[in-house]
């Protein structure tokens, strides 16, 4: 799953075709914010890749008469109450946390483009009732509507997937149709149509190298959001079940040992908010370089 | 004026109806038989074909959907979610009694947020590009990165534990107030610090601000009722939505500080598989959401008196 | 030069810091203003016109670097702190900006906005300050004042608000006026309007007024003096009927036969001036104008010319060959 995950996210992190690719990198290099995102969000992912090669020990591995273990060089990071690897578990765990957060944000960000362009092309009774139900799901914090669907479908991680997409497409399909209604307002696209630009020449043209930068900015920051409603969520036991390692669920089995073994409680969060950050530093820099006229 | 509250109070209407659609389409996701389950909570061994046809009529799960859609909707309307699956209480009782420690918790949240937030938001904003600024920057950064459980968690280790200065649980008095409080209202502090001061920026630029100057207004009167005055509209509609969404990610922090809100109920409630509750829950939340969300929108209407008129008559040039 | 001058501008120089280094937008401007007098100050748009009135007012950005003089009654301000500025500004200096829609506070009501003018340097308390408030409203023709005080800005059009605009300049008697492009944001109808009710109202105080304009043309019923600027430098000055009929510049030659005017009633053409203004961050050797300047020589992208005496009076040009285009726009108008 989480290969499937890679390959499908892949026109999302990279530069998008429509810009050159040499030139927005080279602006990215530039901004030290977005260099720093994009080094950390490189490394997390490198590193959840490879896990199988460079993890010290098997994630599942017990060994109760080694539980708590301090710092050593078998476990670089120490043992968990079951005397598990805590390096271990934290690289597979990134597997799950960082490519399923990956996957959700791909699969809403496809349904909101074709949500957002049915509704601003459409317009009329479609565009209306399409937004009343963006309407009713955005009248809502989408975490708890997360949390509602998943506890009555039953935990387990592709459950929280599913509840994940069905309310956080929403904000996507509403920037699309924004950006749709108001690119066909633009001069510049009026003026290709009255060229006698074909329809389609004028979308991929003039159209969609506006909404790349503006989509491309939220994508990032929302795969963030995502990552970071996906471990809260899983640390409420809606997601993967044990013996599975998953950052928010590292946190909620150590939470039992909080007075003893507080330990437990560092690298899974210090993982979490390293990796929202990463999300967090490439969109601030990214929506400085791709989209100058925001204000951030 | 009038009509404008009117006209936005009945826009709410069908989104009110939405989200009870929304909710008892949830609690139809449930897989099982909700009857069967219901027996087997209540009295501990499997019913009879006699005895299902009983509970199903209770809870008239033998109609087609949609009418037990509009009897659920009908109940509702009149404040009458049903019966909770595992108590047997009613729904709207249950989250009544528990949503006073909620409203309590959200509003101290929302405290620390504004005291920490607006001064930090508005000494970056005038001095812009300094170190406090920069700070300020990487602190909303990491603020809007870290994981409000985790910070709860990593709060609780240090006064709880470590300290031993606060309780980390229950509902004692105040002291058991900080540290929930804490948790939920730093990560929005961030947010909203960031967003005074890039509010502010952006009125300070403004031509009625030099004017301000050239009439040589003191620097404090110019902040207060030219650039605050202006500026505040947004960031207190930032807050007022950040209150709606504290009372949603509560139901986190509630879990974790044993804080017996309505956000522990739902979460309880979904290990119980409780779907009455669960969706009674969706709905009170869901109005509750609505209800913040036209404040919001009324006090900024009240703040910029611009807005006023647009909904009266056309806007003005 | 009958009367002391109230406000004396010597060799004012404004530079930004940017990320191109420093950018000059005023260079070595001078000029003086008498009590009572009304001057104009013309140049196109990036000339450093504007950046000149904020400079004098202490209303520059944060990376402007200023160096010159500028002396009210022998006062530097521009080496005056912050608060004398804040004294200065309102109570001895009234401004009146380019865009009265965003000029005004939103949210405050338009009394206010002129009371707090007055309460911030009289010794008015609020009922006083309000009264004077609505004796201005009435004074720059603002119909039922006491109504009027009490609505929001976005109640009142463009003109409107730029008669409050200079009803807040004017509220604390100041001794100078700046109009920074008071009528370029309003309709054509509305400009003249505006522009005598800035005379008469002046007048009637007795302040002196700076207007600052792109347009010539606005500035013929209503200057006695005018500085011609181009390239943050001043080009010309001298008194209207000097820069009318007698202009020494090549530039100022350029910019009347751009003007329609109404004493010529029959012309037959409007001549733009070739080119655009020179980019501040890379201006041209010499004249900073020979690049457009249709009696360059080589002499010009050479040497910088010194703005000198042209004639006897108190008009200026900064031409190295002045006296001959004096006499062909002499020669232009006799045939």
């Amino acid at each position: 799953m989480a290969d499937a995950a890679v390959t499908a996210s892949a026109p999302e992190l990279q530069a998008p075709a429509l810009l050159p690719p040499r030139s927005l990198l080279r602006q990215l290099g530039g901004d030290r914010t977005a260099l720093a995102g994009l080094v950390i969000l490189v490394l997390m992912y490198t590193a959840a890749l490879a896990a199988p090669m460079i993890a010290p020990q098997d994630p599942n591995e017990q060994d109760v008469g080694n539980r708590y273990a301090p710092v050593s060089f078998e476990h670089p990071l120490g043992t968990d109450n079951l005397g598990r690897d805590e390096l271990s578990r934290l690289l597979y765990g990134a597997r799950v946390s960082l490519f399923t957060a990956l996957g959700v944000g791909v699969a809403i960000l496809a349904i909101g483009i074709v949500v957002g362009s049915i509704a601003g092309f459409a317009g009329g009774f479609v565009d209306g009732l399409l937004m009343r139900i963006v309407d009713v799901l955005l009248a809502f914090p989408s975490l708890l509507l997360a949390l509602a669907i998943t506890g009555m479908l039953g935990p387990g991680l592709l459950h929280l997937m599913v509840g994940m997409v069905a309310v956080w497409w929403t904000d996507y399909a509403r920037m699309m149709r924004g950006l749709v209604l108001s690119m066909r307002e633009r001069p510049f696209v009026e003026s290709a149509r009255a060229v006698g630009l074909p329809g389609r020449l004028v979308a991929s043209r003039h159209v969609l190298p506006n909404i790349v930068g503006p989509v491309i900015v939220l994508g990032t920051v929302q795969t963030g959001r995502l990552l970071l409603a996906l471990s809260a969520l899983s640390f409420l036991g809606l997601g993967v079940q044990p013996p599975t390692s998953e950052w928010g669920a590292m946190l909620s089995e150590g939470q039992q040992y909080l007075a003893s073994a507080p330990q437990l409680m560092v690298y899974p969060g210090i993982a979490i908010t390293l990796a929202a950050l990463g999300f967090n530093l490439l969109g601030d820099g990214l929506r400085d370089v791709l989209d100058p006229t925001m204000e951030h | 004026m009038a009509s404008y509250i009117a006209r936005r109070v009945a826009y709410l209407i069908p989104i009110w109806l939405g989200i009870t659609l929304l909710a008892f389409l949830i609690s139809t996701l449930a897989p099982g038989d909700p009857a069967q389950i219901y027996f087997q909570r209540t009295r501990g061994r499997q019913p009879t074909q006699q005895e299902l046809q009983i509970v199903r009529e209770r809870f008239n799960l033998d109609e087609p959907v949609v009418e037990q859609y509009l009897s659920w909707l009908s109940g509702a309307v009149r404040g009458d979610l049903g019966v909770s699956f595992t108590t047997g209480k009613p729904v709207l009782d249950e989250l009544l009694l528990r949503f006073p420690a909620t409203l309590t918790l959200a509003f101290w949240a929302t405290v620390v947020t504004v005291v920490v937030a607006i001064p930090i938001g508005i000494l970056a904003a005038i001095r812009r590009n300094s170190v406090l600024d920069q700070v300020t920057r990487a602190m909303s950064m990491l603020g809007a990165s870290i994981p409000s459980f985790w910070l709860a968690l990593l709060l609780i280790i240090l006064f709880s534990v470590k300290l031993q200065w606060l309780p980390a649980s229950g509902q004692q008095g105040w002291e058991s107030l900080i540290l929930p409080a804490l948790a939920l209202g730093l990560g929005d502090a961030a947010v909203v610090a960031r967003l005074t001061r890039s509010s502010l920026l952006e009125i300070i630029n403004e031509d009625y601000v030099k004017t301000a100057r050239a009439k040589g207004l003191s620097e404090g009167r110019i902040m207060i009722r030219h650039i605050l005055r202006n500026g505040m509209g947004a960031v207190v509609t930032q807050i007022g939505l950040a209150f709606g969404f504290l009372l949603a990610y509560s139901a986190i922090v509630e879990v974790i500080f044993v804080w017996p809100g309505i956000g522990r109920l739902a979460v309880d409630a979904i290990g119980q598989r409780d779907y009455t509750m669960i969706q009674g829950f969706v709905v009170f939340a869901g109005s509750i959401f609505v209800l913040i969300n036209l404040a919001v929108d009324l006090s900024y209407m009240w703040l910029d008196p611009r807005v006023t008129l647009s909904g009266d008559k056309a806007v003005a040039g | 030069m009958g009367q002391a001058s109230l406000l004396e501008v010597r060799d004012l120089t404004v530079a930004f810091e940017s990320r191109y280094g420093l950018i000059q937008a005023v260079n070595g401007m001078s000029f003086t203003l008498k009590p009572g007098e009304r001057i104009g100050i013309v140049g196109e748009s990036g000339s450093g016109k504007s950046v000149t009135a904020h400079a004098i007012t202490g209303l520059q950005p944060s990376n402007a670097r200023v160096s010159g003089e500028a002396r009210l009654d022998g006062v530097d301000l521009l080496r005056a702190s912050k608060r004398e500025m804040r004294r200065v500004r309102g109570e001895r200096i009234g401004m009146v900006f380019q865009n009265p829609l965003h000029c005004l506070n939103p949210a405050m009501k338009i009394g206010a906005q002129i009371e707090e003018a007055v309460l911030a340097h009289t010794g008015a308390n609020k009922n006083e300050a309000r009264q004077r408030a609505l004796e201005l409203l009435d004074q720059v023709g603002i119909p039922s004042p006491s109504r009027s005080a009490q609505e929001h800005p976005h109640h009142f059009s463009g003109g409107m608000r730029q008669r409050v605009m200079i009803a807040i300049a004017l509220a604390c008697s100041p001794q100078i006026v700046i109009a920074d492009e008071p009528t370029t944001a309003l309709d054509v109808t509305i400009q003249a309007q505006i522009i005598d009710l800035l005379a008469e109202t002046c007048e009637k105080y007795g302040a002196a007024v700076i207007l600052i304009t792109h347009d010539l043309g606005i500035l013929a019923g209503f200057a006695e003096r005018i500085v011609v600027m181009y390239a943050g430098r001043v080009a010309e000055q001298g008194d209207v009927d000097s820069i009318y009929y007698r202009p020494a510049h090549p530039y100022t030659l350029g910019l009347l036969q751009s003007v329609t005017r109404i004493d010529e009633a029959r012309r037959d053409r409007l001549v733009p001036i070739a080119g655009n203004p020179p980019s501040p961050v890379l201006l041209p050797s010499g004249c900073v104008f020979h690049p457009r300047c249709p009696y360059a020589q080589t002499v010009c992208s050479e040497k910088v010319p010194a703005l000198e005496r042209v004639g006897g009076t108190d008009h200026l040009a900064a031409c190295h060959f002045a006296d001959e285009i004096g006499a062909l726009r002499a020669v232009n108008t006799a045939s």
